[in-house]
């Protein structure tokens, strides 16, 4: 069509100034897509973090604590729920499956916590996808441990290595177990979720460096007992910080959900992980709804540029848009000619902007997955990334309208005779 | 071309057009006859009213009263697109100076019209071709170096470039060039020869010239001189302050 070429060619005469409006309209595209891409990866691997568990059982206290301490792993517990509760809580008829939890140290900064086999065969996460062992497996031994994918891979362990345990979740350790130390005995395959940041012992094992401490102090020099003393004496947990439970069928959630809430011996908690979930993804929308803003208003920046650069070049153009009036363009003509320079600036600028994208995203993506265990897939762009640079299009067709409805008023007032 | 062949090429009568309602007319001009073929000097200072004559002519403006009946079709009741097709079809165009795109080069200039009209196009395409159209007629007025066709109109001398303007207002053999001052961006010598070349190919083709002027040194050569001042009875003093510079 002769009023597109007609148009491409007056851009690329511009081409100074049409690149630079092409790299602005870009970044903003390119920042827009990025930013929807983390929010939604972030949100989908934030629900992934923890599936095929019914209820999360803790001490009495807030939802959301809960779910930090147990499923993230960030932050403690107040309060412990004894072992004999636990054992009690289990033998519900509807209760299929459960997993104890049993944290408060740590090993470097990464979270260590206590539990048994049944975390291996029944913890869900993603999709209903089960745990996998990159190398060895579950732990056999009192001391040994299984590491997540990314503390084997931080610290370099690997199997057969030895890891000695600090008390308490500091970064920095005051207190050591370093009389007991463990044994890697498996390394778990990258999950993108806090799994991959923990370090797995036996509940026996958390038992056992914890037996002869009293009040969270050590015993004195002398009076500790050795790794293999330790075997003799009866492990049995006193306590533990929480369990998942799983379910015979999702019908019976608020049945037992009631029976642990309303326990008598002992004040527990049960929670839904999925709502705990979205009420803490809601206390995170407000940044999220401020990234979203961020990047439609520089949308909105890289649009407005646009529109200053047509407007600016409009009045010198008047005798160009003249002449194609004496030639037999109709002033609609002169209307769709500025629509269409630029809807070119928006779509050359989609393009780059997509380029950049792809660009950034294979080479950030290496880094966000280890650094944050997010994976940002580099897909072609889905339905959502389409209604976003559609929506963008039809901003772009708007802002156009500006400029074009002046061209068009200024041919009909010029006709053949421009005032310039 | 058409049904329309024994017309005269432009017919005015009891023409008066005033920029609003109320304002006193810039033209009025009660008849004016053009023959086809024929080529004609129109002389008038600037302020006379000959652009708002030449927009009504290239049915740019619409005739408030009377009528102007181009090629046999009378402007007025006419709609704009229509008047713009009629335009683009029978209509060529040669202003002042700053004739030219400047984002398109001189072979794309002069083969513009062919691109918003489909009869020139195709009369165009009759003759061998638009673009070897383009070429002999940048050939007939001197411009035939190949170098010149890809060349930008900023690369050009204001005397080319007023030769390439009168190549696309020729091109596709349109019945009427309306030719506004066409040589007073040029010195004398050149003025002389762009004249001869423009009233040659119009004597070739059979094309309808109305050539606009204020130098009554240039008329000589016409088959036909009007002075505005005989036709438009408006006269001086009723140029509007705006819409019409030239």
């Amino acid at each position: 069509m002769a009023i597109v070429r007609l148009a491409l060619c007056s851009l690329r005469n511009r081409w100074v100034t049409a690149t630079l409006t092409l790299f602005a309209i870009g970044f903003s595209v390119a920042l827009l897509l990025a930013v929807e891409k983390l929010r939604t990866e972030t949100r989908a691997s934030f629900a992934h973090t923890i599936s095929g568990t019914d209820l999360v059982v803790g001490a009495r206290g807030g939802s959301v604590q809960l779910l930090l301490y147990s499923v993230f792993r960030i932050g403690g517990a107040t309060h412990n729920i004894s072992w004999e509760s636990y054992q009690d809580i289990r033998n519900h008829p509807r209760i299929a499956w459960t997993i104890p939890l049993s944290l408060g140290d740590s090993h470097r900064g990464y979270p260590v916590m206590g539990t048994n086999l049944d975390y291996f065969r029944h913890y869900r996460f993603g999709r209903e996808q089960s745990l996998q062992f990159e190398a060895g497996g579950p732990f056999n031994d009192l001391f040994d441990v299984v590491l997540g994918a990314e503390v084997a891979h931080r610290l370099g362990y690997e199997l057969g290595d030895m890891i000695v345990i600090a008390h308490g979740t500091g970064k920095v350790a005051f207190l050591e177990h370093d009389d007991m130390p463990f044994r890697v005995a498996g390394i778990l395959k990258r999950t993108g979720t806090p799994v991959d940041r923990t370090l797995h012992i036996s509940l026996d094992g958390m038992e056992a460096i914890h037996v002869d401490w009293h009040g969270g102090t050590p015993p004195p020099p002398g009076r500790r007992l050795s790794p293999g003393e330790v075997r003799q004496v009866d492990l049995t947990p006193r306590s533990i910080t929480a369990f998942l439970v799983g379910l015979d069928s999702r019908a019976a959630t608020f049945q037992v959900q009631r029976h642990v809430n309303g326990y008598r011996q002992e004040p527990m908690l049960a929670i839904l992980p999925g709502v705990a979930l979205h009420e803490l993804w809601s206390l995170m929308g407000v940044a999220e709804q401020a990234l979203l803003l961020v990047s439609g208003a520089v949308v909105a920046v890289g649009l407005i540029g646009t529109l200053a650069v047509m407007l600016a070049g409009l009045n010198e153009r008047r005798r160009e848009m003249a002449i194609l009036r004496s030639v037999g363009a109709r002033p609609r003509q002169i209307f769709l000619l500025l629509v269409s320079e630029t809807l070119a600036l928006a779509l050359a600028g989609i393009v780059a902007g997509l380029g950049m994208l792809y660009l950034s995203l294979h080479l950030v993506q290496p880094v966000v997955q280890s650094r944050f265990g997010i994976r940002l897939a580099v897909t072609a762009p889905g339905w959502h990334e389409l209604a976003l640079l559609s929506l963008f299009l039809a901003a772009a067709l708007l802002v156009s309208l500006i400029p074009a409805y002046r061209a068009y008023r200024n041919s009909l007032a010029d006709g053949l005779n421009p005032r310039i | 071309m058409s049904a329309s062949t024994q017309q005269p090429a432009i017919e005015v009568r009891d023409l008066a057009f005033r920029w609003h309602a109320g304002a006193p007319p810039v033209l009025d001009i009660p008849e004016l006859i053009v023959e086809r073929g024929q080529r004609v000097f129109i002389l008038g200072a600037s302020g006379t009213g000959k652009s708002t004559l030449l927009n009504l002519l290239g049915g740019v403006l619409r005739p408030g009263q009377g009528e102007v009946t181009l090629l046999g079709q009378p402007l007025r009741t006419l709609r704009g697109w229509r008047r713009d097709a009629l335009r683009a079809d029978h209509v060529g165009f040669i202003f002042q100076m700053f004739n030219l795109i400047p984002y398109l080069d001189v072979l794309s200039n002069v083969t513009l019209p062919s691109r918003f009209s489909a009869a020139r196009r195709e009369r165009a395409n009759a003759r061998g071709g638009v673009e070897a159209e383009g070429m002999r007629l940048l050939a007939h007025l001197g411009l035939g170096d190949r170098s010149m066709l890809g060349r930008r109109p900023t690369e050009l001398s204001v005397g080319q470039q007023q030769r390439v303007a009168a190549a696309r207002a020729l091109m596709g053999a349109p019945e009427v060039v309306i030719a506004d001052e066409p040589t007073s961006a040029l010195d004398a010598g050149h003025k002389g020869a762009f004249l001869e070349l423009l009233l040659s190919e119009c004597a070739t083709f059979g094309t309808t010239l109305v050539f606009v002027s204020h130098d009554r040194a240039l008329a000589r050569p016409f088959d036909r001189v009007i002075a505005m001042a005989d036709i438009n009875r408006a006269g001086a003093g009723g140029a509007p302050g705006g819409a019409h510079g030239g």
